[in-house]
């Protein structure tokens, strides 16, 4: 009525027309090849024979085109001094889908009770664990780790005994750690995600019948689909391109050890056999490339759910 | 089915908001019980409380005879239809309708046959299979109506069930509502702001103000015989109209001064509240229903009449809306600010006409319904009948209406 030419009203309108507009568009091309060049052409070196590797850079392929699978073959049913990766690959698999699968569900759990049931101190806790985002990692690598060799002794009281795991159950450190540091994100981004469904449907869901366990079951968990899939991305990938806490919790077994550890000790002690390295680092990256591209769609929309209503 | 009855209940927040202050109220079973009020009011809580999803604060809550106040509203065998519906985004249709009864693990037979029944009573057949987001506002209206239908409970609540639908829509489903109730006989508890709907569903209507109830009575007894100031303006539209009057004796009867206008108090009035006689001298609160005003051309009833100049007229086909100022200063009664605030808030109301008149400034500003056939103009003068047994009138402090009996009754 009082204008008829829609002007832009808010700054992130603005920002939002200038980013998609054609030079945003250009510059974003740009930045993601410039971003993408190290591993393409890692890609091609790892499809490179050693001796070609060693005494030419990897644009000389588009030249002298010479394609081998040997790299990847030495490394991944090699002798144990070519890389071995195949048992390594199984073990990071045994611990990222466990560690993603536990932060998934308790995260759920954990931020429906803090959104949605009425306990005392319920505001407090919620705070307490946005709070330990802010603690880094590393701080906790140390108590942790003399919590499952010695257990917990509080006062010269043992509440909790040593963790003395044998064989595959070795894998239940690492999965502990991983799923203790996935939480704070996990509950906190799926807080946001269930606090956001409207009240009227707990309470239709009430007086239909349904308890907590009903409503958590039967209502929230099929409407926060997306949202469990980013997160179990999220999860997934860092557990996956995890070094630090797998060197920490597995790193001294090669039963348990997963891909990275090998990875960095292959580029520790085989600094001059890099041409299985490139091989090695293509392994390691098939795995998150697929759940990526599998899963993108998800991707996306659990990124942009919890802020667009609809 | 069962009668719902409330007794001193009380609604008190966390910080020391009293949202419901001392609600005594009795559903009778089978019974459609409107409840209505501004926003704020208190009785979208008092239904919630009902409900069991908001506590008690104090008092007794009774449904069918049986104390609930501590039972959670899954063992209160109550349906409710949400304001926003709160249909199960996921599920179909029909398992929207079905999930309650699941719940309660119903025999599936006895599911299927319940959720085609109401599926057909509400013509939800053909989307029985689709999900809610793939449906019109009405089509989830009525699948939220289903959901609350097929578990056959001993009460429905409904919490401003139509007040997401447009206009034509909403006098459909108002009708289809009532339809409803005829054929089902449900205690129902019905919460709106909207007085039309309050009037033309309520077997009863209670009107609540501030968390406390002011009067339940039937839509025509609120019409006709308003207990105070607060009823009188919003029940009714337009809404009535207000008036400082002096009351003064004469001889038989009594009149009515205010501005240049004059009218007669019939004896009958004063016959009916006696009350009315310890007013003499003094000002009393006049309220003029726009529809007991006529054109004095072509009035049945010509027992007072006021000469006014038409500000704005507004044809509405059945009925010609006169709008015109009366040189009083306008009613400083704080019900009337509250209705005052309560028109300015519902922009989408038809009624509260005349409250933005430009020119009033400090007149009253009355509206008089006459009839269509009327050739009153804007800008021209008219010569106004008034059925003056149809006058109310109220105490200037209090608000009350003189001689009402609950009010009698309240002094006694």
């Amino acid at each position: 009525m009082s204008d008829p030419t829609p002007r832009p009203t808010s700054a992130a309108a603005r920002v939002r027309r200038r980013l998609s507009g054609r030079v945003g568009s250009a510059v974003a091309i740009v930045i993601a090849l410039l971003w993408t060049m190290p591993t393409f052409g890692l890609l091609i070196s790892s499809f490179r024979p050693e001796q070609q590797i060693k005494t030419t850079g990897w644009w000389t392929f588009f030249t002298d085109p010479q394609v081998t699978l040997q790299n990847y073959a030495d490394v991944l049913f090699g002798t144990s001094s070519q890389g071995q990766l195949a048992s390594y690959f199984i073990n990071s698999i045994v611990i990222s889908l466990p560690s993603t699968v536990f932060v998934v569900g308790i995260a759920a759990l954990a931020a429906y009770a803090l959104a949605w049931m009425d306990f005392p101190g319920r505001d407090w806790l919620f705070l307490g664990i946005f709070a330990l985002q802010i603690v880094p990692l590393q701080m906790a690598l140390v108590p942790l780790l003399s919590i499952f060799s010695q257990g917990l002794v509080v006062g010269g009281v043992q509440v909790l005994p040593a963790w003395e795991f044998q064989g595959a159950l070795e894998f239940t450190n690492v999965w502990v750690a991983h799923t203790i540091f996935g939480l704070p994100l996990g509950i906190f981004l799926l807080h946001n995600f269930i606090s956001a469904l409207p009240r009227s449907l707990f309470e239709a869901a009430r007086v239909d019948g349904a308890g907590h366990g009903v409503i958590f079951r039967r209502v929230v968990t099929p409407l926060i689909v997306p949202a469990l899939v980013s997160l179990g991305i999220f999860q997934f990938l860092w557990v996956w391109n995890d070094l630090l806490v797998a060197l920490i919790f597995a790193g001294g077994n090669a039963d348990v050890a997963p891909l990275t550890v090998r990875l960095a000790e292959m580029a520790g002690t085989r600094g001059n056999e890099w041409q299985r390295l490139t091989a090695g680092a293509f392994v390691s990256i098939v795995v998150p490339l697929l759940v990526f591209f599998s899963l993108q769609r998800y991707f996306v929309r659990g990124l942009l759910a919890g802020s667009v209503k609809g | 089915m069962a009668k719902i009855v409330l007794e001193n209940v009380d609604k008190v927040y966390s910080g020391g908001v009293k949202a419901v202050d001392n609600l005594n109220l009795e559903i009778a079973d089978g019974e459609f019980m409107v409840l209505v009020g501004p926003s704020g009011c208190g009785k979208s809580t008092a239904l919630r409380m009902i409900a069991g999803l908001e506590e008690i604060s104090d008092g007794t809550l009774s449904i069918g005879d049986k104390v609930v106040n501590d039972l959670p509203p899954k063992n209160r065998d109550i349906a409710m239809v949400f304001q926003n519906y709160a249909l199960y985004p996921h599920m179909t249709v029909e398992q929207n309708l079905a999930f309650g009864l699941k719940l309660r693990k119903t025999p599936k037979p006895e599911i299927e046959r319940r959720v085609k029944e109401a599926a057909a009573m509400l013509g939800l057949e053909p989307y029985l299979k689709r999900k809610p987001a793939a449906l019109s506002g009405g089509q989830r209206q009525r699948v939220a109506m289903g959901r609350a239908i097929v578990r056959e409970p001993q009460a429905f609540l409904m919490d401003e069930p139509l007040s997401n639908l447009d206009a034509k829509l909403r006098v459909q489903m108002r009708a289809s509502l009532n339809q409803l109730h005829e054929r089902l006989g449900v205690t129902t508890v019905y919460v709106t702001h909207d007085q039309i709907e309050a009037m033309t569903l309520g077997d009863r209507v209670a009107v609540l103000r501030d968390g406390r109830l002011q009067q339940v009575d039937t839509p025509k007894n609120l019409f006709d015989h308003p207990v105070n100031l607060f009823v009188a303006g919003f029940i009714g539209s337009p809404a009535m109209n207000f008036v400082t009057a002096a009351l003064t004796e004469n001889g038989t009867g009594a009149t009515l001064k205010f501005a240049d206008h004059t009218l007669p108090v019939p004896a009958e009035t004063l016959e009916e509240r006696p009350a009315l006689r310890d007013y003499f001298g003094r000002e009393i609160v006049l309220g003029i229903r726009p529809s007991d005003f006529d054109d004095a051309e072509m009035a049945a009833h010509n027992s007072g009449t006021m000469e006014v100049v038409a500000d704005v007229t507004e044809e509405l086909g059945t009925e010609i809306n006169v709008i015109f100022t009366v040189d009083a200063p306008p009613l400083e009664h704080e019900d009337a600010a509250a209705l005052a605030a309560d028109a300015a808030g519902d922009g989408d109301d038809e009624d509260g006409v005349g409250a933005g008149l430009p020119l009033a400034r400090d007149k009253s500003v009355f509206t008089a319904r006459v009839n269509p056939r009327s050739v009153v103009r804007p800008g021209q003068p008219i010569t106004l009948a008034v059925d003056t047994r149809q006058l109310h009138y109220f105490d200037k402090v209090s608000g009350l209406a003189i001689g009402h009996p609950a009010n009698v009754a309240a002094k006694a």
